[in-house]
């Protein structure tokens, strides 16, 4: 008597071809995927729960770890979240800059995600190519934020620091960098035999089991629905922009990279119209006092000789550049009870340095009143969405975050069943699973 | 017509209470209508909630340092979406700490399941037929409920190596 038994095979938790750590076990009839049990949580590090015991502007640099590809759009749904709940607004420069350091995190994003499932079919050239771009891109956060990942760059009420004097040359000079490179990846994938076979009519699902999914993102426009946060629910100055929403239509791995390929060529267009649009910043020419470095204001804050001080502007670490009083104006909200002194004022003058303190100091800090606020923005993967209770103190009292991932990988089973086992490899790197934001 | 005073004129008798904080239309309902509730916010065609965005919990244990008293300790939150007329809607429902058991909404929308293990998992609130509720962050022998504000934030319960 012959038996035929199925086989279970263990993929992950590490595993090359998992992006980060998660198990799949996988139960198999020779190379068919007979049923796919997904298992999480390896990475989890008590985000929801590290927030409630931290200030509000504490949660920051937690948020930069959620999608680590794209920190600057967690960062920015953050914030925004936290400005709805506060019901305040932020100056027009400090939105502009907003937009166009959360699409140059999209770019990036999307970046790895193509970038790592081509290498993954064997692409390994393209792979390179799109890392170099990608490179480009974090030397233009670098220079705005002083860090590549960990950037915790955004503010309630604004941004830690200005555009550079020479910012907007260099993002030009690295967009057209950024479409060379997309241009050359686009001409080694879309018509190469290999990558074609593997992508096309794979790892499909339709639109009816994504949206009862609640998909969001490049994985549910691939399967031709329009949806898209920034434009179904404008926020910052999205309604001013020109661009379009990329769709797919058979909701295979080769649509998804298509809409990604796509969606980078708006995130760029929207930059460059950011550029044109961008209300002026500060202009050097309204300086009273003179330029001395900061540790030489702090010490003559401390021996008392602040006849003057107020009119004078220190130099920053470059870390810091763009953060002096002059640029400070025109990218944070004009409200004292939300947003820290620029530093000028906390080392110059008693009432900034009483405003800093009441900022900072456990127990005083942000006090929103009493209520709870959803507010979801466009991540790379999807909708990111944070939710946020607060009971009129210092912390919050829960901060939930909706990750778009999390349903992408609900629904994986979905584009994996009935297929190849060698299939899994394109069609969770088209997820573009990011376990940070995943097990949060 | 908003979606919420739809649902308030279709359920006047299972709303507890209603709010429009900052624009986010919510309406909070006793549990044992949710699921009526939810079949009413999916099928009916002027409403057509098709994307059951979130689902998460809240414990008001000792909510504002013990200043606001609340009549249950956790509450479960609903964010719906609708696609067609692109509103949304927040459905809220206290639960008691003595019943910790709500309906699975995952009949109406698939995407139930995960969330609703996600619940279960941090604040151990149960889900009447749910297929597959088990842990989905944390491991199986993890003891207690992570985001319960009496699980203390420092407490540690490793697998293998030093004990706490």
């Amino acid at each position: 008597m012959t038996q035929t038994r199925s086989m279970l095979l263990n993929v992950g938790p590490s595993h090359p071809a998992m992006h980060g750590v998660i198990r799949m076990i996988m139960e198999l009839d020779g190379e068919k995927i007979k049923n796919v049990d997904i298992e999480m949580g390896y990475l989890h590090r008590a985000f929801e729960k590290m927030c409630e015991t931290v200030m509000y502007a504490q949660c920051f640099p937690y948020t930069d770890r959620l999608n680590y590809v794209s920190p600057l759009i967690n960062n920015v749904g953050f914030a925004l979240t936290l400005e709805k709940l506060l019901g305040i607004d932020i100056p027009e420069r400090a939105k502009y800059i907003r937009v166009i350091m959360s699409e140059i995190s999209r770019v990036t994003d999307h970046l790895t995600c193509v970038g790592a499932s081509a290498m993954e079919l064997g692409a390994m050239s393209v792979f390179l190519y799109m890392i170099k771009a990608r490179e480009f891109l974090w030397e233009l956060v670098e220079e705005i934020t002083g860090a590549r990942l960990t950037i915790s760059y955004v503010r309630i009420g604004g941004v830690k620091a200005d555009l550079t004097p020479n910012f907007v040359d260099n993002a030009f000079k690295k967009i057209a960098e950024v479409r060379k490179v997309l241009i050359e990846a686009d001409e080694l994938l879309t018509r190469n035999r290999i990558f074609f076979d593997r992508m096309k009519g794979i790892g499909i699902i339709s639109a009816e089991d994504a949206i009862a999914h609640s998909v969001t993102g490049p994985f549910l426009r691939a399967t031709g629905v329009a949806y898209d946060v920034r434009k179904a629910n404008p926020y910052l100055i999205y309604d001013k922009l020109d661009f379009e929403v990329p769709l797919g239509s058979a909701g295979d791995n080769l649509d998804r990279y298509f809409v990604r390929m796509a969606e980078m060529e708006q995130s760029l267009r929207i930059i460059e119209q950011c550029f044109l649009q961008i209300p002026d910043g500060p202009i050097a020419a309204d300086l009273t006092g003179e330029v001395i470095p900061a540790a030489e204001m702090v010490d003559s804050a401390k021996m008392g000789q602040t006849a003057g001080l107020i009119e004078d502007e220190v130099s920053l670490d470059p870390t810091l550049q763009g953060s002096t009083r002059k640029y400070y104006e025109s990218i944070s909200a004009d409200k004292k009870s939300v947003v820290l002194p620029a530093k000028e004022n906390t080392y110059g003058n008693i009432e900034g340095l009483m405003n800093h303190f009441k900022l900072v100091m456990y127990g005083h800090g942000i006090k929103p009143p009493v209520g709870e606020v959803y507010f979801p923005v466009e991540g790379a993967n999807g909708e990111l969405g944070f939710y946020i209770v607060s009971d009129g103190r210092d912390h919050p009292w829960r901060v939930r975050v909706h990750p778009p991932c999390f349903p992408i990988m609900a629904a994986l089973p979905k584009c994996l069943i009935g297929g190849m086992m060698a299939d899994l490899v394109p069609t969770f790197g088209s997820v573009n699973m990011i376990a940070g934001e995943l097990d949060r | 017509m908003s979606p919420l005073e739809k649902v308030q004129e279709q359920f006047t008798a299972a709303i507890i209470e209603t709010h429009s904080f900052r624009g986010d239309e919510t309406a909070v309902i006793r549990p044992e209508s949710l699921l009526a509730v939810a079949k009413f916010l999916k099928e009916t065609p002027e409403l057509d909630f098709n994307f059951l965005m979130d689902v998460t919990a809240v414990d008001y244990l000792f909510f504002a340092g013990g200043r606001i008293q609340k009549e249950f300790r956790f509450e479960m939150v609903y964010h719906f979406f609708s696609l067609k007329h692109n509103h949304r809607i927040r459905i809220k429902v206290p639960v008691d700490e003595k019943n910790l058991e709500v309906d699975t909404l995952n009949s109406l929308w698939v995407s139930a399941d995960w969330y609703e293990r996600e619940v279960w998992d941090m604040f151990g609130i149960k889900f009447k037929g749910h297929p597959n509720l088990k842990r989905i962050l944390m491991y199986e022998e993890f003891v207690g409920h992570a985001l319960r504000k009496d699980y203390p934030v420092n407490k540690r319960q490793p697998l293998i190596g030093p004990q706490n």
